[in-house]
């Protein structure tokens, strides 16, 4: 290898304001041909925005934009042929078959004659729809949907697929089936972007995430370097109740072994060098200042540990 | 480029196609309503006296107003399903397709006018079945549903209007069901304007349904009276530049940001 990359996405200073919020504040980022790269981040923390900006479908305020080597603002179409969209919701018509919502789109990418016939039993194919293509959609179940959604916006054989929040409202079943699907797809070169608020979703099927809250990017990397980058250990404590929370804040923050330690939702999260050696010292100081604890537990920093280090939030909530 | 444009409303056309043809109880709905308005109206009128004001064969003055109401409740309603297509996340996905937006539109325009372009004709296929002749011949039927693309354009513009203006699809129904009858009964449909009080009569210059309902009539009983008819098309024409006028700001806004 050693040649230069190619970047699919290249975002410099990004920045999208509407009349009172600004949606996404200065963001930059660089997405590499054949990646999975996913935005993590809570609702309402600028995703869809940053979607919609890099389809031309809404135009940035400030900063430079370039999808495919071409501006989404000033040309949309040439963006639009090379990106596969599907979006939050299932975006199909429930009262047309399947193979019938797949002729549509294909005239929506001028695809004629036989290239069409041909692209449609490929994608039916791929996403495993071939044997009820001529049933109305509507009898089919959340995950076909979903399937036959994604298949839409794979008839033109993008470069690029944006998936706003693929799994959402989807069961457990369901979710990894569709997470199976876009693994196989990366396998064969296409590249990735996804939004999701899922953990899970992102530490499995991202190379690289770009953590993102308010609108500002807090962290990019690899899900194994962001994790890595917090070092040591994460100790979750849940304090019995009435115990005064702040004075517990104050007694773990006195402890060397301690690097940071962030209440959330009645839940103290402290980093630490290694879980095993301090934890004993940890109960022993909360039992010293006459903080009863009511559950403790720790583990190898995950992804939410990362987006509390850098928002002081959680984006699930967690029990200990 | 510009047959690509083709290619996509073509697309869109299909799919209105294959919906309508996979709901039957609408279609029979769509043709049976029309009907039963006639003979209804038609025979209640009669008796009340009504149809005195009109002279002559009251069926076939109703004829027109039928013809033209139903071209009107079609066209109003023409716009809902865009504003499904707008609520369910559909239309966002369309437009990140490499499309002239304006397809979207065209495309289901198209389909709402060349469907109640039908339905009008059906309705005077089933007159002729009661005994309705018009004085014009089949040339005159033409000039009927000449008439009412005219008046169906610019109120299938307005309804599109509405799905980018309106919140919900229930907003959508109500403010149908409560203008469809007033705009019926402040028009030429079932009496003529000169046995209507002084300001209703005022009020129904002023709905553009009254016009085309009056061009129809003529066709439908009198003969080609060819001032009128201009007349008519003018004031048509005038009321579908306002329509479109109105649409383009409606749709330039909502498709850009």
């Amino acid at each position: 290898m050693g040649g230069r990359r190619l970047y699919v996405v290249e975002a410099e200073g990004l920045v999208k304001r509407f009349a009172k919020v600004v949606a996404v504040d200065g963001l930059s980022l660089s997405i590499r041909e054949g990646e999975v790269f996913g935005l993590l981040g809570p609702n309402g923390a600028g995703k869809t925005t940053t979607i919609r900006l890099l389809l031309g479908l809404t135009h940035p305020t400030e900063g430079r934009l370039r999808v495919c080597g071409h501006d989404p603002t000033r040309e949309p179409q040439a963006v639009r042929r090379c990106v596969g969209y599907v979006g939050q919701e299932i975006a199909v018509d429930p009262y047309l078959t399947a193979r019938e919502n797949l002729m549509v789109f294909a005239g929506l990418y001028h695809l004629r004659g036989d290239e069409r016939r041909r692209r449609i039993e490929e994608v039916l194919e791929l996403v495993g729809l071939a044997e009820r293509a001529d049933d109305v959609v509507r009898t089919f179940s959340g995950g076909m949907k979903k399937r036959l959604d994604i298949a839409c916006g794979l008839l033109h054989r993008p470069r690029l697929l944006f998936l706003d929040e693929p799994t959402l409202g989807l069961d457990v079943e369901t979710r990894r089936r569709v997470w199976d699907f876009v693994k196989d797809l990366a396998g064969q070169g296409m590249t990735v972007l996804l939004t999701t608020h899922y953990l899970e979703e992102a530490d499995r099927l991202c190379d690289r995430v770009a953590i993102i809250d308010r609108g500002k990017l807090q962290a990019v990397g690899r899900p194994q370097e962001l994790k890595d980058g917090l070092g040591g250990d994460v100790l979750r404590l849940r304090l019995a109740e009435e115990a005064p929370l702040s004075a517990a804040v104050e007694a773990l923050q006195r402890l060397p072994c301690v690097t940071t330690v962030q209440p959330v939702d009645g839940v103290l999260t402290a980093r630490v060098q290694s879980g095993e050696s301090a934890l004993p010292q940890v109960m022993d100081a909360l039992a010293r200042a006459g903080i009863g604890v009511a559950a403790v537990s720790w583990s190898r920093p995950t992804l939410d540990d990362v987006f509390l280090a850098h928002t002081g939030r959680r984006l699930e909530a967690h029990g200990v | 480029m510009g047959s690509d444009f083709y290619v996509e409303v073509g697309a869109f056309l299909r799919r209105w196609y294959w919906r309508l043809r996979r709901e039957p109880v609408s279609i029979f709905a769509a043709l049976a309503q029309p009907v039963l308005w006639l003979f209804l109206f038609g025979n209640l009128f009669r008796r009340a006296g009504v149809a005195a004001t009109a002279g002559g064969d009251y069926l076939a003055f109703m004829t027109a107003g039928v013809v033209v109401m139903t071209i009107v409740n079609a066209a109003l309603a023409g716009g809902i399903e865009v504003m499904f297509d707008r609520e369910q996340g559909l239309l966002a996905r369309l437009l990140a397709a490499p499309i002239r937006p304006a397809s979207v539109l065209v495309g289901r325009f198209l389909f709402v006018v060349i469907v109640t372009s039908l339905q009008a004709g059906v309705i005077l296929a089933m007159a002729r079945l009661m005994g309705v002749r018009p004085a014009t011949g089949l040339p005159g039927v033409a000039g009927v549903l000449a008439i009412g693309v005219l008046l169906g354009a610019g109120v299938a513009v307005l309804s599109l209007s509405l799905a980018f203006r309106l919140r919900t699809h229930g907003e959508f129904f109500e403010l149908i069901a409560f203008i469809s009858l007033p705009l019926l009964f402040l028009s030429s449909a079932l009496v003529p304007l000169e046995a209507m009080p002084g300001w209703m009569a005022a009020v129904a210059r002023l709905n553009p349904m009254t016009y085309a309902i009056d061009a129809v009539r003529s066709l439908m009983l009198r003969g080609w009276a060819t001032g009128l008819l201009a007349g008519v098309a003018g004031v048509l024409v005038l009321f579908d530049a306002v329509c479109l006028a109105i649409g383009v700001r409606t749709f330039s806004r909502a498709l850009r940001d």
